[in-house]
């Protein structure tokens, strides 16, 4: 078991972003620990701002991330039982890749889900 | 026009200043290693954007919808997404066209 692997086996927890700012250190030989925090924090950014701008992202292996449309309701408030109108929004959707899936759906007999 | 690998390269060498070839690999490496966490049973979460999360399903009788004929869906582990708050409420704000 790698120490990373131990490590999360102790906590138990989710692998965090600054986890991932970790390994992605270790892995590379160009970037010091603050230059991939911002390159993490920059990739993150520009998802986000394409999402927000309505705009797909593709990710050959990985998947894509897009919108999807809900369209308005009548909402109720759980507290008060009063009726509110519910504008049309959207939401951010993520279809898992080919790659991506097959992995995850292999590796289902080696590991267990860490919760 | 969708955004991929080649845009968020370009946006780390136009906005970090990393050289082409470290941008590339960068770009690389952190899908590579959300993937990699996900294929280990670790799910993954990045503050300020979402989280990835695993689940593990159970088979269950399905149909072909085209053909109407029945056929069995084998238990699966399956990815999903969801989305933090900070994104949300971005995108909740897109009025554009769907």
């Amino acid at each position: 078991m790698s120490p990373f692997l131990f490590f999360l086996f102790l906590t138990g927890a989710k692998v965090t972003k600054s986890e991932l700012i970790d390994v992605l250190t270790k892995q590379q030989k160009h970037l010091v620990l603050k230059d991939v925090e911002l390159t993490v924090k920059c990739i993150i950014e520009q998802m986000n701002q394409a999402l927000a701008a309505g705009e797909r992202i593709e990710i050959r292996g990985f998947g894509s991330f897009s919108l999807r449309v809900r369209a308005p309701r009548i909402g109720r408030n759980p507290k008060t039982g009063e009726s509110v109108t519910l504008a049309k929004k959207h939401v951010p959707h993520f279809k898992p890749g080919k790659e991506l899936r097959d992995r995850v759906n292999e590796s289902a007999s080696k590991y267990k889900i860490v919760e | 026009m969708a955004l991929t690998k080649a845009d968020f390269a370009e946006n780390l060498f136009n906005v970090l200043g990393l050289n082409k070839r470290e941008a590339k690999d960068m770009v690389d490496l952190f899908f590579e290693e959300i993937k990699h966490s996900l294929d280990h049973g670790e799910q993954v979460k990045l503050s300020g954007f979402g989280k990835f999360e695993l689940r593990d399903k159970k088979g269950r009788p399905g149909r072909n919808p085209k053909t109407g004929k029945e056929i069995p869906i084998t238990a699966r582990r399956v990815v999903t997404f969801r989305s933090g708050q900070k994104l949300k409420a971005r995108v909740e704000a897109y009025a554009g066209a769907e």
